[in-house]
């Protein structure tokens, strides 16, 4: 596979771009063949979860098949192969993020864990009666919910910087609301309701400079931009396999070592110690202290996959496609007579959330659906996010790599379609 | 395209468009509160019921062009009836949308009159909760439960 994207960008040697070409991107995605009411697929609902390549499909299935058992366990060669295979993964993530070590990437079921992970070890020992937790009105119900639970339950505040019209953070208001009482801030890279990409290393630089840590939730962005988390030197970064071409079930968590190190445990069990006895148990050290239990292992070497499909893609090439499938798509979408678009940040990716005038989100779903359009309709599991702008609810197509100019244009007339049924 | 004439029929399309006995009624002795969590559809139905008999039936909220529409031809169709065969009739709508979709004609109850232009929901699983929503929030509203009624 990925000599195959390799020789792709070479036959295009010579010209002023390592353009990507997206058919032979497609070919390795086997559900992208498929027909739905008798259409292509037009799947659009990357913000939901992106689909598989056969080179991640094919790591779940030799793993199974070839070299499976139980790891940090045994002394025989199958449970040293898995372990090998396991601790390979981790360590393709790490380098994807740049994190300084291993010790620094937890894996964990998906971004929120990752976050509920935080909220409930670092959280629970730092946040106390009258401190505040620092969010946006942009984040995912998971950046929310852990915060308001351990506020709850230790008497703090929950705070929320807002947004404007355009769906960008109120940067001076998050200054503001930086305060001595400030435990931490905890932010989405990219919105999954609006496109928006927050300016989180500034955020940082904001934040440490009243020492507050930040917690930044890459669930949106890993499969669309680098991520180089010594860059951004943020305190925790999250993602979930899944929004990467990965498996289901499995994600990251990076910390810094100090933090990491100073933090208890989130659960306890196997793994996660270093010696028990009725009397005292002494924990493991980062990561391994935060993974108590058998890990879902196939999913985080079949991550371990998906990061290395994602590399030979190239973000530079990832980027350059997906940029012009965004213009396009933001051109396309405002041509359709009563669409208006939510979210128009300044910075943003392809992620489009919208309505039609006199035309429910349900709808749009429905009639699209019987194009072969696949788009998610609702409130995205960002409600705060959707009722600032004063609608119950939007349609929301999302772009991923293997997208195409086609497929925006089938969009286009997917929705004329829509208002040709119901208007 | 020919499903999706059934599911939007000009009636459905109609009702959603200009929905009839929507808004607050002032008089109601009984109301509750639909909610479908799924999309954040909303709708409160008032009740007046006197004597067992549903005497006025009014709606608001906001929804898809199939949650309302049925609230819509739900309130016209219940206007006057008693309040055991109004619950009759939501176990006939709702048999109507979660019958046999290869049975289309077999399974459209005559009794059912205007009601039966539902019968394309059938074929899209996923909006059968959109139409019985204003039913819940309705048989929510004759129990005078306090709580919200959701389509979960
Ligand atoms: C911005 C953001 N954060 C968090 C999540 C939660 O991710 P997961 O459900 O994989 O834990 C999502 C997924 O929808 C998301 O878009």
């Amino acid at each position: 596979m990925s000599g195959e994207i390799r020789e792709a960008a070479a036959v295009r040697d010579g010209e002023p771009s390592l353009a990507l070409d997206v058919k032979k991107v497609r070919e390795d995605f086997p559900i992208l063949k498929m027909r739905i009411h008798g259409k292509p697929l037009v799947y659009l609902d990357n913000a939901a979860s992106t689909q598989k390549p056969y080179a991640v499909i094919d790591a779940y299935n030799v793993f199974y098949s070839g070299c499976y058992s139980n790891i940090h366990r045994g002394v025989y060669h199958l449970s040293e192969t898995a372990t090998k295979a396991y601790e390979d993964a981790r360590e393709k993530a790490r380098a994807f993020i740049g994190a300084r070590g291993i010790e620094e990437t937890i894996f964990v079921s998906g971004t929120t864990e990752g976050i509920n992970l935080v909220a409930q070890t670092y959280g629970r020992e730092k946040i106390g009666k009258g401190d505040e937790v620092l969010v946006t009105w942009m984040e995912h119900h998971s950046n929310i919910v852990p915060w308001q639970m351990i506020c709850e339950e230790k008497g703090a505040v929950l705070r929320a910087v807002p947004i404007d019209d355009r769906g960008d953070l109120v940067m001076d208001e998050l200054e503001k609301m930086l305060g001595p009482r400030t435990r931490i801030v905890a932010v989405t890279h990219v919105s999954n309701a609006l496109g928006t990409v927050n300016p989180v290393k500034e955020i940082v630089r904001l934040a440490h400079r009243r020492g507050i840590p930040v917690l930044i939730d890459g669930a949106q962005a890993v499969a669309h931009m680098r991520v180089d988390v010594r860059d951004l030197d943020c305190d925790f970064y999250v993602f979930s396999g899944h929004k990467l071409f990965g498996p289901t079930g499995i994600g990251i968590l990076y910390g810094k070592k100090e933090l990491l190190e100073s933090m208890p445990p989130y659960q306890g069990g196997g793994d996660m110690i270093r010696s028990v006895t009725f009397e005292k148990t002494t924990y493991n050290a980062p990561p391994y202290r935060f993974e108590a239990g058998t890990p879902n292992i196939a999913g985080a070497i079949s991550l371990g996959a998906a990061i290395d499909y994602v590399a030979a893609l190239g973000f530079d090439a990832i980027a350059e496609h997906e940029s012009a499938i965004q213009a396009h798509a933001a051109e396309v979408l405002s041509s359709i007579p009563g669409l208006r678009l939510v979210g128009d940040a300044r910075t943003r990716i392809g992620v489009f959330s919208f309505v039609m005038e006199g035309i429910h989100p349900h709808d749009i779903g429905t009639i699209l659906d019987r194009e072969g359009i696949a788009v998610r309709t609702g409130h995205h599991c960002a409600q705060p996010a959707v009722d600032r702008f004063g609608v119950p609810a939007t349609a929301r197509a999302s772009f991923a790599v293997y997208n195409t100019r086609e497929e925006v244009d089938a969009l286009a007339s997917g929705l004329l379609k829509v208002r040709e049924v119901l208007l | 395209m020919s499903d999706l004439r059934d599911l939007y029929q000009e009636v459905i399309l109609d009702h959603g468009r200009n929905p009839r006995n929507f808004g607050k009624l002032e008089s109601a002795n009984r109301r509750a509160e639909g909610y479908n969590p799924l999309c954040g559809d909303r709708f409160t139905i008032y009740l007046f019921v006197d004597e067992g008999i549903v005497r006025d039936i009014r709606f608001e909220g906001s929804g898809c062009a199939i949650a309302l529409a049925s609230a819509s031809m739900m309130s016209e169709d219940l206007k006057g009836r008693s309040e055991k065969d109004a619950e009759k009739r939501f176990g006939q709508f709702h048999a109507l949308l979660t019958g046999d979709p290869s049975d289309r004609e077999g399974a459209a109850d005559p009794a059912l009159g205007k009601l039966a232009v539902f019968s394309g929901v059938r074929e899209f699983p996923v909006r059968v909760k959109c139409a019985t929503l204003p039913w819940h929030a309705f048989e929510a509203a004759l129990k005078e439960e306090r709580e919200t009624a959701t389509t979960e």
